[in-house]
Order: C-alpha cells, then sequence, then structure tokens
C-alpha cells in the first residue's frame, strides 16, 4: 500500500454530477471537496434530495461523477471501487437466495471454490447472530435480520470502506437500534477488517450516536455545507448534555436561520429572478406544526418537535420551511418561532385559517401566477398541460410535484381546484 | 403481483412512425412469400389419417412435439430478444415497436402465405411440419417476450446495484438477477402461450384449400377427418385424447413449474396463495432427485458458472444497467441501410403487385372486411352477454368458483378450432349455416379469456368495498353501476382484447370449410384468403392478407388502446 493521497483513503476534489444537458441540465451535486481517512466513520448528513445517495454512488464507482475528481489511496477511480461496498436501504437481497447463498454470492463473483465460500459464509453468518437461519429465504426474516444479512454479505468481500446507504431507515425502531449497537461493537472492537465506514442517513440522532465526523449536505442544488467533528465518547447516550447540545448544533447547522422575507421573489414563468421553489409539503402538516409549536409556547426545539410528531427530518424540514415561506414562522439555531402572524393562525377556526392562507399563498408567484391565468380565462378552467409545460422551464422535473403542491395548497385555501377527469384547474366558485 | 389473462399494453401514441415501418415490412415480407407462391405445387395431396384408436398415441404425441418444438424456439427468441432490447438503447428503439405490432397482428393470416411459400422451396412433409412450427412460434413469442423485456426493465435499481457493486460478470448478473427476477413472468407467460398455442396448432393441421390439402397427421386432423366421416365414436376419442394430452401437461408440467417459479416472487406480501401442485409436491419429496441434485447438478453448476464467467467476464458491463448508448457502430449502420433498402424493395413489390389489382376485387374486399368484422363483433358480444353475469357470479362466490372453476378450465382448454370440423358438419344444413357456424367458432375460441377475466376481476373487488355497499343497502341496479362495472372494467377490457385478437384469427379457418369432398363459404375476408390461396391469386391473397393485419391493428391502437387507457387511468383499484 502506498501512502500517496496523503494517507488519505478517499478523496473527492470539486466532484459535480449533472443529469440531462443542455438548459435541461439537472444539477444533483456540485462542486464537492470531502476526504475520508483510515480509522474513520464518517456521517454524510442531509434532507432528501441533496444527493447524498448519488455521492455514494459515485464513491463506489455505480455512477461517474460529470465533473471533479474521485481519488482511492491517490489513484483515480476508474468503474466500480473493488475496495468499496454498499448495505443498501432496502437490504437488496435477492430473495431466491437463502441467507448463505445470498453471502456466498458475493465470494462467488470474486471466484472463490465452493469451500471457501461456505467457510467464510457461515463464519460471517456467526458474526452477525443469524446461526440457524442459513437456509432460510429473505422473505421469513424480519426487516432487522434481513439487514444483518446484508452486513455479512457486506463485510465477506472484506472491504477497506464500508458505505451505509440509509441502512436502518426501513426497519421498526427496536430493530434499528439494536442493529446500531452491534454495528458500534464490531467496528469499536476492530472484529472486522474495514478501515473506514461511510454513513449515508437523514436522521441526525443516528449520525451524533454512531459517527467521529459529520458531513453535513444542502440542497438546490446538493452541496456540502458544513463540517463537524462529534467529539463525544463511546457509548454515547441520547439523555446526555453533551449529547443533547451536539444535537442542537446539528439542527442548526441542517436547517440554517431564515432568510428575511423579501417580498415576491422569483417567479412566474417568464420573470428574471431564480424561481421560488414550493417546499412539497402536505398543507395539513402545517396546522398540525403550528399547533404544536403553539402548544408548547410559540418557541420549540426542532428536534423535540420532531419527535414529537413522529416525523423524520424529511418530512419535518419542508413543512418547517413552508411555515418560513408563508410566514408563520422562522428558524433560529435549531428552534422554530412562531411570527404573531402564525399565532393567529394556530389559535383561528377553520374558515379563518383557510383565510389567512388565502391571503399569504397569494404573495407566491407561482400561485398568483396560477390563479390570475385561470381569472383571465373565460370558463375560468385552464388545462394541467398549460400549467405543466411553463413550469418546466422554471423547474424541470420537478414542475409536476411543484404543482401538485400548489394545487393542494391552494386546494385548502379554496382558491383553486383541479378537476381530475378533464385534467383542468379551475376556480373555486 | 396479479396477472391478467392478456396482453400490457404500452401507453404510447396510437400510431407512430415506427409502427409504419413495421407494417411496411411485414407487408414487404408477405409480397416476398406471395412471389415464392407462383412456384408452389398446385396440387397437394394431404397425409391418410386413421381413425382406429390405436393411432390416438401417436399423434397425440406427434401434436405435442409440434408444440415443444416452437415453444422451444420461443423461448430462445424470448430470451435473446428481450435481453437485446432491455440491455441496448440502440436495440430497444426498434425492437420494441416491432414487438408491438406483431403483438395486435392476427397471425393466422400468415399461414397460408407461409404454408405456399415454404411447399414451393420444400417438399410437402417438411414444409407443412415448419410451417406449422412457425405459425405456433409466432402465437407463442410476443407475450412471452414482452413480459421478458418488462421484467429486467423493472429489476429494483438496488438489486441492480447490489450486482454492480459486488462485481458479478454478466453470466452471474443473468443467472442470479435477470433471469431468477424474469422467471415468474416467463413461466406464467409461459403457460399462457402454450394453451393458446394448441388454437393454432390444430389450425394448422387441419387446414386445406381446394386441391391443396396442407393437413398434417395429428389430434386436430383426425378430429376433422372423423368429423368428416361422420364417426362420433371417432370424434368423441379424439376429443377425450385430446383433453386428456392437455390435462397431463398442464398437470405434471405446468402447474410444477408455477409453484416452483414461485419462490421467485419478489413482493415479500403475504396474502397472494401459491399455487398449489400434487406432482410438485411428489417430485420435491424425491430422496432420488434430492441426491442428484446434491451429487450431480450442483457440481455441474458450478462448473458452468465457472466457465461461463470466465469467458464472460470482459464484456462491458454498464454500470446501474442504464445499457450502452452512444453512436452506433459501423456494421450497424450498413446493417440496418441495407435492411431499410430491402424492405423498401419489399414495399415496392407489394404495391406494384396491390396496383395491378382490377379496381373491382376492392369492393368485394371491403365487403368481406365489413362481413367480418360485423361476425367478431357479435361474437364479443355474445361473450359480454354471458360471461360478465356467470364471472361476476363465480368471482365473488367462493364456494360456487371452487366447484366451477375446475371444470371451466378443462372446458376451455379444448381448442376451438379442434372443434370446428364437428361444429361445421352440425350446422351446415341449420339456416344460416356457416355464417353462424362462424360466429359459434369465433365466440368458442374467445368467450373464456373473458370468462376467466371477468372471475379475476370481480375476485379481486376488495372485500370493505363489498361490505359497504352492502350496507348502504343499494339496490340491484346501483350495485351494478356503482361498484361492480366499474371494478371488472379493466379486466373485461383486457380480456376483450385478447377475445378480439382470437376471433380476428378464428375467420381465417371460420369462413371457409371443406367438407365431403365439397368446399364452403361464406362472405368475409377469411373466405377471401382461404379462396385466393386455392385458386392461386396472389395478388388477391396478398390484399386480402395485409387488409385484414392493418384493420386489426388499426383497430386495437384507436378503439382497444383508448379503452385501455381509460381502464388503467379511472378504474385501477389501487
Amino acid at each position: 500500500m502506498s501512502a500517496a493521497g496523503n494517507g488519505s483513503l478517499l478523496e473527492l476534489q470539486g466532484v459535480g454530477k449533472e443529469y440531462g444537458g443542455g438548459g435541461r441540465a439537472f444539477v444533483a451535486v456540485r462542486n464537492v471537496d470531502m476526504t475520508i481517512r483510515p480509522g474513520e466513520f464518517v456521517g454524510l448528513l442531509g434532507p432528501s434530495g441533496c444527493g447524498k445517495s448519488t455521492l455514494l454512488r459515485i464513491i463506489t464507482g455505480l455512477s461517474p461523477a460529470t465533473s471533479g475528481r474521485v481519488l482511492y489511496r491517490g489513484e483515480p477511480l476508474a468503474g466500480i471501487n473493488p475496495h468499496a461496498t454498499i448495505v443498501f436501504q432496502t437490504f437488496a437481497l435477492y430473495p431466491w437466495l437463502t441467507v448463505q447463498e445470498n453471502v456466498e454470492i458475493a465470494l462467488k463473483a470474486r471466484g472463490l471454490p465452493p469451500n471457501d465460500r461456505r467457510v467464510v459464509a457461515l463464519r460471517l453468518i456467526d458474526l452477525v447472530g443469524l446461526d440457524g437461519f442459513e437456509s432460510a429465504y429473505p422473505r421469513e426474516l424480519s426487516g432487522g435480520m434481513r439487514q444483518k444479512v446484508g452486513f455479512a454479505r457486506a463485510m465477506a468481500v472484506e472491504p477497506e470502506l464500508l458505505c451505509l446507504d440509509e441502512p436502518f431507515s426501513a426497519l421498526d425502531v427496536l430493530s434499528a437500534e439494536a442493529l446500531r449497537n452491534e454495528l458500534l461493537e464490531l467496528w469499536l472492537g476492530r472484529s472486522i477488517p474495514t478501515q473506514a465506514i461511510l454513513l449515508v442517513t437523514h436522521n441526525i440522532e443516528e449520525a451524533v450516536l454512531l459517527a467521529d465526523r459529520l458531513i453535513i449536505m444542502g440542497k438546490d442544488p446538493g452541496r456540502v455545507i458544513a463540517e463537524m467533528p462529534v467529539g463525544l465518547r463511546y457509548p454515547r447516550h441520547r439523555k446526555d448534555t453533551a449529547f443533547m447540545a451536539t444535537l442542537d448544533k446539528v439542527y442548526a447547522l441542517v436547517s440554517g436561520p431564515s432568510k428575511p422575507e423579501t417580498g415576491a421573489a422569483g417567479t412566474a414563468p417568464g420573470q428574471p429572478l431564480p424561481p421560488k421553489r414550493l417546499p412539497i409539503a402536505r398543507i395539513n402538516g402545517l396546522a398540525g406544526l403550528m399547533e404544536k409549536v403553539a402548544e408548547e409556547g410559540g418557541r420549540a426545539d426542532l428536534h423535540r418537535i420532531g419527535s414529537g410528531l413522529h416525523l423524520e427530518l424529511d418530512d419535518l424540514l419542508p413543512v418547517v420551511e413552508a411555515a418560513e415561506l408563508i410566514g408563520f414562522a422562522q428558524v433560529d439555531s435549531g428552534d422554530i418561532l412562531l411570527t404573531p402572524l402564525g399565532q393567529a393562525f394556530a389559535d383561528a377556526s377553520i374558515p379563518a385559517r383557510k383565510e389567512i392562507i388565502a391571503g399569504r399563498l397569494l404573495r407566491h408567484p407561482t400561485i398568483r401566477w396560477i390563479y390570475e391565468t385561470l381569472q383571465q380565462d373565460d370558463d375560468q378552467r385552464v388545462a394541467e398541460s398549460y400549467f405543466l409545460e411553463r413550469l418546466q422551464s422554471e423547474f424541470g422535473e420537478n414542475a409536476p410535484a411543484q404543482l401538485e403542491t400548489a394545487i393542494n395548497w391552494a386546494r385548502y385555501a379554496e382558491l383553486f381546484t383541479f378537476d381530475d377527469d378533464t385534467d383542468e384547474l379551475f376556480l373555486e366558485a | 403481483m396479479r396477472f391478467r389473462f392478456g396482453p400490457a399494453l404500452p401507453r404510447r401514441p396510437w400510431l407512430t412512425a415506427g409502427d409504419a415501418v413495421v407494417l411496411l415490412a411485414l407487408a414487404a415480407l408477405l409480397s416476398a412469400g406471395v412471389s415464392m407462391a407462383w412456384r408452389a405445387p398446385a396440387v397437394r395431396r394431404g397425409p391418410v389419417i386413421s381413425l382406429s384408436p390405436s393411432a390416438l398415441p401417436a399423434y397425440a404425441l406427434l401434436s405435442t412435439a409440434r408444440m415443444a418444438a416452437a415453444y422451444c424456439l420461443s423461448l430462445a427468441f424470448t430470451l435473446v430478444y428481450g435481453y437485446a432490447a432491455a440491455r441496448s438503447k440502440g436495440a430497444r428503439r426498434v425492437l420494441i415497436p416491432v414487438l408491438d405490432v406483431l403483438q395486435s397482428v392476427p397471425i393466422l393470416s400468415f399461414l397460408p402465405v407461409v404454408l405456399l411459400s415454404l411447399s414451393a422451396v420444400l417438399p410437402q412433409k417438411p414444409a407443412a411440419e415448419i410451417a406449422a412450427v412457425l405459425l405456433i412460434f409466432t402465437s407463442q413469442a410476443w407475450n412471452m417476450t414482452y413480459s421478458f423485456y418488462q421484467s429486467l426493465t423493472t429489476i429494483p435499481s438496488e438489486l441492480r446495484e447490489a450486482a454492480s457493486v459486488f462485481r458479478f460478470g454478466p453470466w452471474l448478473r443473468f443467472r442470479t438477477l435477470e433471469l431468477p427476477f424474469s422467471a415468474l413472468g416467463l413461466v406464467w407467460n409461459s403457460m399462457m402461450s402454450w394453451a393458446g398455442g394448441w388454437f393454432f396448432l390444430m389450425a394448422a393441421e387441419i387446414f386445406t384449400v381446394g386441391a391443396r390439402d396442407f393437413r398434417l397427421p395429428g389430434l386436430g386432423a383426425y378430429l376433422q377427418e372423423a368429423a368428416n366421416r361422420g364417426d362420433t365414436r371417432a370424434v368423441l376419442y379424439g376429443i377425450v385424447t385430446l383433453v386428456a394430452t392437455i390435462v397431463v401437461l398442464d398437470q405434471v408440467l405446468w402447474r410444477p413449474l408455477l409453484a416452483w417459479a414461485d419462490k421467485f416472487r419478489v413482493d415479500t406480501v403475504a396474502g397472494e396463495e401459491a399455487v398449489p401442485s400434487w406432482f410438485g409436491h411428489l417430485l420435491s419429496r424425491s430422496v432420488i432427485l434430492d441426491r442428484a441434485r446434491a451429487r450431480l447438478v450442483a457440481p455441474l453448476v458450478e462448473r458452468v458458472d465457472t466457465a461461463l464467467a470466465k469467458h464472460l467476464r470482459d464484456a462491458p458491463d454498464a454500470p446501474g444497467g442504464a445499457g450502452r448508448t452512444g453512436r452506433p457502430s459501423t456494421v450497424t449502420l450498413v446493417a440496418s441501410g441495407a435492411l431499410a433498402l430491402l424492405v423498401l424493395y419489399g414495399g415496392y413489390r407489394a404495391a406494384g403487385m396491390l396496383t395491378a389489382l382490377p379496381i373491382a376485387t376492392w369492393k368485394p374486399l371491403l365487403t368481406g372486411l365489413g362481413a367480418t368484422f360485423l361476425r367478431v363483433a357479435a361474437a364479443l358480444l355474445i361473450a359480454l352477454a354471458w360471461t360478465v353475469p356467470a364471472g361476476v357470479a363465480i368471482g365473488m362466490n367462493r364456494r360456487l368458483a371452487s366447484f366451477v372453476q375446475p371444470i371451466v378450465q378443462v372446458v376451455a382448454s379444448i381448442p376451438a378450432t379442434a372443434l370446428f370440423p364437428v361444429i361445421v358438419v352440425a350446422l351446415l344444413s341449420a339456416p344460416g349455416g356457416l355464417n353462424i357456424a362462424a360466429i359459434v367458432l369465433m365466440l368458442m375460441g374467445t368467450q373464456w379469456y373473458l370468462l376467466f377475466n371477468v372471475i379475476a376481476g370481480a375476485s379481486a373487488i376488495p372485500q370493505d368495498l363489498r361490505f359497504t355497499t352492502d350496507l348502504l343497502r343499494l339496490p340491484f341496479l346501483d350495485r351494478w353501476r356503482v361498484l361492480i362495472l366499474p371494478a371488472i372494467f379493466p379486466y373485461v377490457v383486457t380480456g376483450a382484447i385478447t377475445a378480439g385478437g382470437g376471433a380476428w384469427n378464428a375467420s381465417i379457418v371460420a369462413e371457409h370449410a371443406e367438407f365431403g369432398g365439397r368446399s364452403y363459404s361464406t362472405t368475409g375476408i377469411g373466405a377471401l384468403i382461404a379462396g385466393a390461396t386455392s385458386r392461386g391469386d396472389y395478388p388477391l391473397l396478398l390484399a386480402s392478407t395485409l387488409a385484414l393485419i392493418f384493420t386489426v391493428v388499426l383497430i386495437n391502437r384507436t378503439f382497444w388502446r383508448s379503452m385501455y387507457r381509460l381502464a388503467e387511468e379511472r378504474y385501477r383499484m389501487e
């Protein structure tokens, strides 16, 4: 092994990934620099759609970067990274193979003879605590056990870099907790030859529980917005004040401070300013959030709100963003604060809430543009495709989701609605 | 995964440039076949069919062998064609539209052209055999290929990525991921294809026009001979043998296969129970087979895997399974250029032959098309009228279903073409004669598709909705209007598409019959095709075959596709 690459295992230099081309290109990640050193457990954290999975696929060589360089031990990476492997969110086990066959297949692909495969597979199945289940099929196992097979298979090929792609998010709470602890035990006890672990997750608590260092990504476009070490000793406890403080710090980094309201920034199609995206959130979630924060006295910890409403970060952030956009709340160092308007909304009756929302929504350029277009139409009905086409030039492949969200919000506010039979939008009489 | 009995239509516009090219190529191919037909012998003597019951096992074996040969051909075609279409973007652009058109073409209309052109270049016996196998192949291959292609393109991306991350070579990926993932759909479609194949086999075995007797020794010819000679006992023997052959094959081959393929189910949701198979169960408990598997099969498989992995290792592996893209190679360009020229030339020849036809021939052609269309519509309407109430009754009543379903399955397994000679004999003297017999034949070939689909649709109505309807005490008519009809609509449409295709096919053999040394014909496109074949009027044969193909493709693309879309968008249960 060479000492090249200043001792780093993996290095990304200005890595970017674009899909499509020309004017319609969609930037998944832009200009990412990152280093992973031997002995590190790195958490890659960010909301969904920030490109962290894309980054993982670039690191493992599953999909090539469109710009920048990927170095592994100082050497540029070409094709699949032979020293890295992935544990997948949905386990990616072959349903028609038994537990043992699923582990063995990874070794068969490397050309190991049958007897060697069997020995290695049995040892690893033992290591993850699945002995007795060798001949079971994945469908007979619980989610947690299936993921154990995923870990065994990944470790069978003795990777230097073990990439975990949200490995606990498809599991129930208890199995996830148990598996996290088992992983830590293997890692800290050095019972696996793995040099470094990269954990991709949107669960902040999980990242703080496991990782030595966090890399935090933001979206639009996907990029690294912060890095911070986690200086906590193992085993970490959720109730520790140091743990809570770290958690708060990460929440603050992830959600960022509120930007001041700039009036009608961006765009009805054709206007010069950059498009202002609607957060993809259901309006009912907004009402729930407002009530919850009001209950807490108008100011609350985001991560407590999240766990109180049983919302993952992915589900919580868009709702918070929506509240900010409408002017109901502000975010400040990991806390959410109601504005007077938000307070009024939380206290209002249902018809009054609709009034408040309607007034605020018409300040959003996309929604106002749709509303005015409908008003100007003779029948006050316009085909959905008309709006979609124009939104496409602003939002590209996100246009359908944008329109759907706009309709969902406007329906609640009784501004306009959608006729599924004719695929038309029309004004509420 | 819940299967409907019928093709899955891709969501595409109703007629594309690609379709036009494919249709042109078909026209070119047919005109080439027709020009070969000039050299076909004008008189052709068929085989001597023995009506002795002792001849039946041999006939059953011959018929089954033809089916097996065609099926092997279909399977090989499916694997190669489907894999190519799924792996390469360039290939996909050509292969999928071709498949799409071929799926909706009435296959039986090719029979005369194929028979004539093959007998022009081959000795009589092999010509008819090959024509039969080709015909069955064309009836079996498309839905299998489509299913395989669809499976390959819907493999979950994480399973694909796992294969890449663990560096599977092309062979290992094919046999651990791609083939198992497609297995269930492939087995299911194989079963459907096999069942449908009997219809075409029987048609091929009994095909006779004028002095040209293209019959083949087999169960179909046996039944026809028996009906012709009025030998009721032989007819009975023949039907019993046919049903026994079909049922035995179903029990010892297809059921065990389907039960075995259930292990390749991907969704981990329990609920849809596996198909039970007594024979498969028996096999799985066999000690000898178990030993053989451990001692012989496993080492052999290991060897094959190692060898193939070594040989195929260097093949480029597109990451993420996106398929190879980029510029086509020179070879591809030259080949497709040559092909295009060939198609254009063939199209030109076809046009030449068609324009040489006197204007007067087009009128009976249109009349014939209209008459056949009316017959197809009548058969469909009659089928709908009885299958919808019956299917709903069976589908919504488990007790009734468990009792009736096996009987229906056996009756439905008899290919309509096998019984056709019997029906002709019975109905020729009745008022309406062959005209009515043709509708009956179409009905027999098509009603089962509808019935099975209606049963499937009715039994898929969620229990909650049925309870709600009960609680609301909806009157009888509202119950049908609000719950039952919308729920079964998608199934009825799929069934009707397949049934319609079958009815058009049936017209080829139904509108023309040879009985007691005399020919009987009725007005219709099938009669025209048969007449043109027997008289050697090859331009008319080409014109009527093409007219039939275009009409059916057009009806599929306009009427059925919009119904299908309506069904998928509005009446889908989620």
